[in-house]
């Protein structure tokens, strides 16, 4: 917990008799978020051995989520904490996808290695293409991003060294035996989730974070207290694009096969947004709450196609007409509850 | 070379209707609608579930009969639904249109099923003019692209003489102040989301009747609709026009080099004036 000495000063005209300075206390965390980073340590733990136990199809299902709920944490952080609403996360998606396959395949490199070196590649590719999609805003960012990730899409379906329109397999996990693979894919997905949880929750609790807020809320007042707006900004869109590339180089090291339709679809951007709005935008535990309810829909419900589908958007029109919160900002207000803290509460 | 001129600025006048309805509806409340393009292949799919149930209607006719009813849909959807998501953050306006589009997709797609279909024009798509020269071009796309025009003069002076049209003006420069004045925005809201509605029924007929609709097409026409606006230059509908015209040339141009890189070298043409010109080609603050 970090502590912080204050002194408040009134106005000079309020008291004639300066006051004594009041010893303040900054608190960032309570009960539930340090009951939550144990029970956390102790998930993480057992969820580490789960390969020696557990069945091949839970490691599946658990790479799925993983690349599901990371990509829809960097949503979260680029919309509900960076304001920047995007329907082009796609491009980054499948930007990592498509770098961890050629790294993979044509430069040699280990594919389980290139998951994050693919990661760090889509981020530098994030750099230039931000200095384009700023210089929309609002709504027309939002659509502006996804003409950006179509470029990306029809580019690689024109590329035949990756396959061109039908796409391409992951030759380079070749002779590696499925176990093996399955339960290192597994490990890699379990780390993925932890650090990205990490990287989001330091990032948001650090002065970066702050000034982050103070941009969402009022991006003129945020400047004129001195904060270098474009440069934070460009900050989270390449941290949320490095997340997405992240997830995408994993979802594919699990798929083995990659094709542009797949991985640039908008549906990637569409089920974060779901995920995102139905947990609750703005807070960390909204996509680890959208995540389970998506998986568990998904897992009861695709069957019904299009009918799950259309009932899916009906659901984030309702939600976002009624429910602003979503459900763990409705948990929050109503029990108090709040794993993952990030304000700063004073105590007098 | 003069026919790739032709096609393009004849594609551009289909995609100026596309893009009417988006900018009217950015221009009056700053809501950007991520369901245009899919508003467009439901207008589509309505004509031709319309133009089968009663054969002997042209569909001329089958479009006068829709606009109607897309009046009224704007209508209701703007006062009850998109009014409450209006505001300084554009993330509920996005959401709602975007699940809005999701869902009319996915119903589309149960009731029509994935094949895509046209609306039966009793042969006028076929029949073509003779220009002077030699050249000829198709009778369906001069008239798409003559009522492109029309309804960007209409609409043009809708916003510049009338006093809808004042009103519209004045909730898009101040809300508050429009209403101190007596204005019920939600009123003049509901209004422009209905005229949008009109547009993009017209332009789903002709989408219908020039080429196919398939319920998965709607992104793609929202991205076409979005450069044209973008290209052009907010705030002007002639400028949307223009942009549309830009666009369509730019397709045409990058079909006739290859076949798989028109729609590619249209999505580089937008971006190309966006690094160049963000603000559009005919950049205009309207009134």
């Amino acid at each position: 917990m970090t502590m912080a000495m204050m002194t408040m000063q009134h106005p000079p005209t309020a008291a004639a008799a300066p006051p004594a300075p009041l010893e303040l206390q900054v608190e960032r965390g309570n009960r539930t978020s340090r009951a939550a980073l144990a029970i956390g340590i102790a998930l993480a733990l057992v969820g580490a051995t789960l390969p020696f136990w557990g069945e091949s199809s839970w490691m599946r299902d658990f790479v799925e989520i993983a690349c599901y709920f990371i990509f829809a944490l960097m949503w979260n952080l680029l919309a509900g904490y960076g304001g920047m609403v995007s329907i082009g996360q796609q491009a980054f998606f499948g930007l990592g996808g498509y770098a961890m396959l050629m790294l993979g395949n044509f430069a040699g490199v280990n594919p389980f290695v290139a998951v994050p070196l693919a990661a760090l590649a889509t981020a530098a590719v994030a750099l230039p293409v931000a200095w384009v999609a700023f210089r929309l805003q609002g709504g027309y960012f939002a659509i502006g991003t996804w003409v950006i990730a179509e470029v990306f899409r029809l580019g690689f379906a024109n590329m035949s060294v990756v396959g061109g329109g039908s796409g391409t397999s992951l030759t380079a996990l070749r002779g590696i035996d499925k176990a093996t693979r399955e339960s290192t894919t597994y490990w890699i997905a379990l780390a993925c989730v932890l650090g990205s949880i990490a990287l989001v929750y330091l990032f948001l609790r650090s002065k970066q974070g702050l000034a982050l807020l103070a941009i969402r809320d009022n991006e003129v007042a945020a400047e004129s207290q001195g904060i270098a707006v474009r440069r934070t900004k460009l900050a989270v869109y390449a941290v949320a694009a490095l997340g997405a590339g992240l997830a995408g180089a994993l979802y594919f090291v699990g798929n083995l096969r990659i094709s542009p339709d797949a991985a640039f679809s908008v549906n990637w951007t569409a089920f974060a947004i779901f995920m995102v709005v139905i947990g609750g935008i703005g807070r960390i535990e909204g996509p680890i709450v959208g995540a389970l309810i998506f998986f568990a829909l998904n897992k009861l419900f695709s069957d019904y196609g299009t009918w799950y589908l259309l009932g899916l958007g009906l659901l984030a029109i309702v939600v976002t007409l009624f429910f602003k919160q979503g459900l763990a900002g409705w948990v929050q207000q109503r029990y108090g509850f709040e794993f993952f803290p990030t304000q700063r509460r004073l105590r007098l | 070379m003069l026919d790739t001129l032709i096609q393009g600025v004849l594609l551009g006048g289909l995609y100026a209707l596309f893009a009417l309805g988006l900018s009217l509806m950015f221009g009056v409340m700053r809501l950007t609608n991520t369901a245009q393009g899919d508003m467009i292949v439901l207008g589509g799919f309505a004509a031709i579930a319309l133009g089968s149930a009663m054969a002997f209607v042209g569909p001329v006719m089958i479009g006068l009969l829709l606009v109607v009813p897309a009046f009224g849909f704007g209508y209701a959807l703007q006062r009850w639904v998109l009014n409450g998501t209006l505001g300084r953050d554009p993330l509920p306006s996005l959401v709602v249109t975007f699940g809005l589009s999701i869902v009319i997709q996915n119903a589309l797609l149960q009731v029509f099923s994935a094949d895509p279909r046209s609306l039966d024009s009793h042969g006028f798509n076929t029949q073509s003019v003779a220009l002077p020269g030699g050249a000829a071009v198709g009778s369906l796309p001069l008239l798409i692209l003559g009522a492109a025009v029309a309804c960007t003069a209409a609409l043009q002076w809708l916003f510049a003489g009338t006093r809808l049209g004042r009103a519209f003006r004045a909730v898009s420069d101040d809300r508050e102040i429009a209403e101190l004045m007596g204005l019920d925005a939600r009123k003049v809201y509901a209004l422009a989301t209905a005229i949008a509605c009109v547009l993009i029924v017209i332009a789903g007929v002709f989408q219908a009747m020039r080429t196919t609709v398939a319920p998965s097409d709607g992104p793609m026409l929202l991205l076409f609709a979005f450069e044209a606006v973008i290209i052009g230059g907010m705030g002007s509908f002639w400028g949307t026009f223009t942009g549309a015209l830009v666009l369509g040339l730019a397709q045409q141009i990058g079909f006739r080099l290859d076949p798989g890189w028109g729609i590619w070298i249209g999505h580089l043409t937008f971006l190309a004036v966006l690094m160049v010109r963000p603000q559009g080609l005919f950049p205009k603050t309207r009134g």
